[in-house]
């Protein structure tokens, strides 16, 4: 034990990426092999896109202790930016797939910011609301902006087709890892302490000099680049986009399964985002009665476990190396 | 027809939908006011008040009043065994897991009907002969004057009810502060169940007036409905009777004024736009009261 808490921290980060580039490799030789079909693949991508999603809004729910319904409008940005790029853009998709990932992260948390910095002023369900009303106003706007200003850019409702599809397995995992690195670094960071500390209390935290307009803003605009990063793989991934698809609904999918991993765990976001993605597609032999079990299991879950399945526990119990070690090591088996 | 008369006319439009979202409004605003929740199950009440109602109009098409009945006395008793089975266990817990649960709930009602009735939709027959009234040159439909008559009735009973009676005393000052209210002798249960029950009726109501205006019964028809009346209840102030009137009224005015340029595509995000500037110059909305905070 002394010896691993000893461990320098670049080679703790040394042994996780090893730990997942292992799991990464597994995954693909499994797909490559075909031990792992084409359809569970989707579904496998379809998890990984949702891990970053969660991962993401619980940066602001979890966190920031706030209540973002926006998931789906930012999401619509960063799929549509990259979409819009990457049919643009005539060189092999394959190579340029990151920088349209980018790309929608950036457009995204541009927008997160705009939106952010008037939103944020208020609190609690008023924040939910205003969230919500800008990601519709958002799909309202991809949907009418082409016959609006006479443009071919979003095709509004007939569908943004024909985009690359370029997000797989390897490289929705990878970005998985690296949403999840990179939000524990930061709050890991004096700047995630600070996040945590307006959570818990925001007159305190203010008193004690944390500029709060700041960090609440820089919570809400790494939330909205996620989410933008996995609105572009979503892009990568159907191929085909609809601003139907961005609604009200999908903000509130997203909450769900935060809420019920345990908001401000991690872990519990990653956790749940796998369970609640498989488990309507191993049901949908029964596939009319799927969504009913889905709401009766979130029910109970509330009544019985109100603070979700995690409540704020990461997987690392014994606090001996930060969570990622944990996280991986899960995989690996303990 | 004359620019004023086709002005006219566009308000009583305007002035019958927002009615019908006034009412919608305040089964949020009072659920709200009472628990500090987003009671997201309110807008599929709604959409069961229509089934009911659909139900007795084609199997009983002669009496309209059982119709109406049947609706309100069905949404009534669904609202408050939501309230009992879903939210009394979670009285005490984070207010965000009582927030899933009514999504949950939501959820459930709408696939329910979805998997029993069909996602079509069914329509529903006309409650009473339409007719259009002239009157100075004006022709306005009894669809529109019956609406804007109940819920100027049902109105004016709520705030009777809420100001005059020992019930309504009792549900403002557990709205207000519900362990002092309980120290004072209230039975906070029964108060919030019938605060559910009263928003809920409301909601039936609603239901059989939008089934007059629009026909029609479907699964997910409580969605936008519901997403519209809760903005309406948000920007008069959520927790105020007058406040969801107004918010209803605004909601109603600018959708029928959008469309009627020619924008009705744009009319959802006039609405959320207006919604926004609202909160954010004033972020209790309309009439809402200002809570100060206590360190």
């Amino acid at each position: 034990m002394k010896t691993r808490k000893n461990l320098p921290l670049i080679v703790k980060y040394l042994i996780v990426a090893a730990v997942y580039a292992l799991f990464l490799l597994a995954g693909n030789l499994l797909i490559k092999n075909k031990v792992i079909g084409l359809y569970y693949t989707k579904v496998l991508m379809v998890v990984a896109i949702n891990m970053i999603l969660a991962v993401s809004l619980n940066i602001g729910t979890g966190y920031l202790g706030q209540l973002p319904l926006g998931s789906a409008g930012f999401m619509a940005v960063g799929a549509y930016a990259s979409a819009i790029f990457m049919r643009k853009v005539p060189i092999d998709p394959k190579l340029i797939f990151p920088v349209g990932i980018i790309l929608g992260g950036l457009v995204s948390g541009l927008f997160g910011l705009i939106i952010g910095l008037p939103a944020l002023r208020l609190k609690g369900d008023y924040l939910a609301i205003i969230t919500l009303g800008f990601a519709e106003i958002i799909r309202i706007v991809i949907l009418n902006i082409d016959k609006a200003l006479g443009i071919t850019l979003t095709y509004g409702a007939a569908n943004l087709k024909n985009i690359p599809k370029t997000t797989t397995f390897t490289n929705a995992f990878i970005w998985v890892f690296i949403a999840c690195f990179l939000i524990k670094a930061m709050m890991n960071s004096r700047h995630g302490r600070a996040i945590l500390s307006i959570r818990d209390n925001e007159i305190a935290a203010e008193s004690c000099g944390i500029n709060l307009t700041f960090y609440k803003t820089m919570a809400f605009v790494v939330y909205a680049f996620f989410t933008g990063v996995g609105g572009a793989l979503y892009a990568g991934y159907l191929g085909i986009l609809n601003p139907s698809g961005f609604g009200f609904a999908k903000s509130i999918d997203i909450l769900v399964i935060v809420v019920l991993g345990g908001m401000g765990s991690m872990t519990g976001s990653v956790i749940s985002s796998a369970v609640l993605t498989i488990v309507p597609e191993l049901l949908r032999a029964f596939s009319d009665y799927r969504m009913i079990v889905y709401s009766l299991l979130l029910i109970i879950v509330m009544i019985f476990r109100p603070t979700g399945l995690m409540g704020t526990k990461e997987f690392n119990p014994r606090g001996i190396m930060d969570f990622f070690m944990g996280r991986k090591k899960r995989k690996e088996e303990r | 027809m004359s620019t004023l008369s086709l002005i006219i006319k566009q308000i009583i439009n305007a002035l019958q939908l927002g009615s019908i979202f006034a009412l919608i409004a305040l089964g949020y605003s009072m659920v709200y006011g009472i628990i500090r929740l987003l009671n997201f199950a309110h807008c599929d009440i709604i959409m069961v008040g229509a089934y009911i109602s659909w139900y007795f109009m084609t199997n009983f098409a002669n009496m309209p009043y059982l119709a109406v009945a049947a609706a309100i006395f069905g949404c009534t008793l669904l609202g408050v065994a939501i309230e009992k089975v879903a939210y009394t266990p979670l009285r005490g817990s984070p207010r965000i897991s009582l927030l899933i649960t009514a999504i949950g709930v939501s959820y459930l009602l709408e696939n329910t009907a979805q998997l029993w009735l069909g996602a079509a939709a069914k329509s529903v027959p006309p409650f009473f002969k339409v007719t259009t009234l002239s009157f100075m040159g004006l022709s306005v439909s009894t669809t529109s004057v019956v609406t804007i008559a109940v819920v100027t009735v049902s109105m004016t009973a709520l705030t009777l009810l809420v100001q005059k009676t020992k019930m309504g005393r009792a549900m403002r000052a557990v709205s207000e502060d519900s362990q002092t209210a309980q120290l004072m002798g209230t039975n906070i249960n029964a108060t919030i169940s019938f605060t559910f029950a009263i928003g809920s009726a409301l909601a039936g109501i609603g239901s059989v007036l939008y089934c007059c205006a629009y026909n029609q019964a479907s699964p997910t028809m409580g969605s936008m409905l519901g997403l519209k009346a809760f903005v309406a209840a948000v920007l008069g102030g959520i927790g105020s009777i007058p406040g969801a009137i107004v918010g209803g009224f605004v909601i109603g005015l600018t959708e029928v004024f959008v469309s009627s340029i020619g924008l009705s595509t744009w009319k959802d995000a006039v609405v959320f736009l207006i919604l926004i500037i609202v909160l954010l110059v004033k972020p209790t909305g309309l009439l809402g009261k200002q809570v100060n905070e206590k360190v």
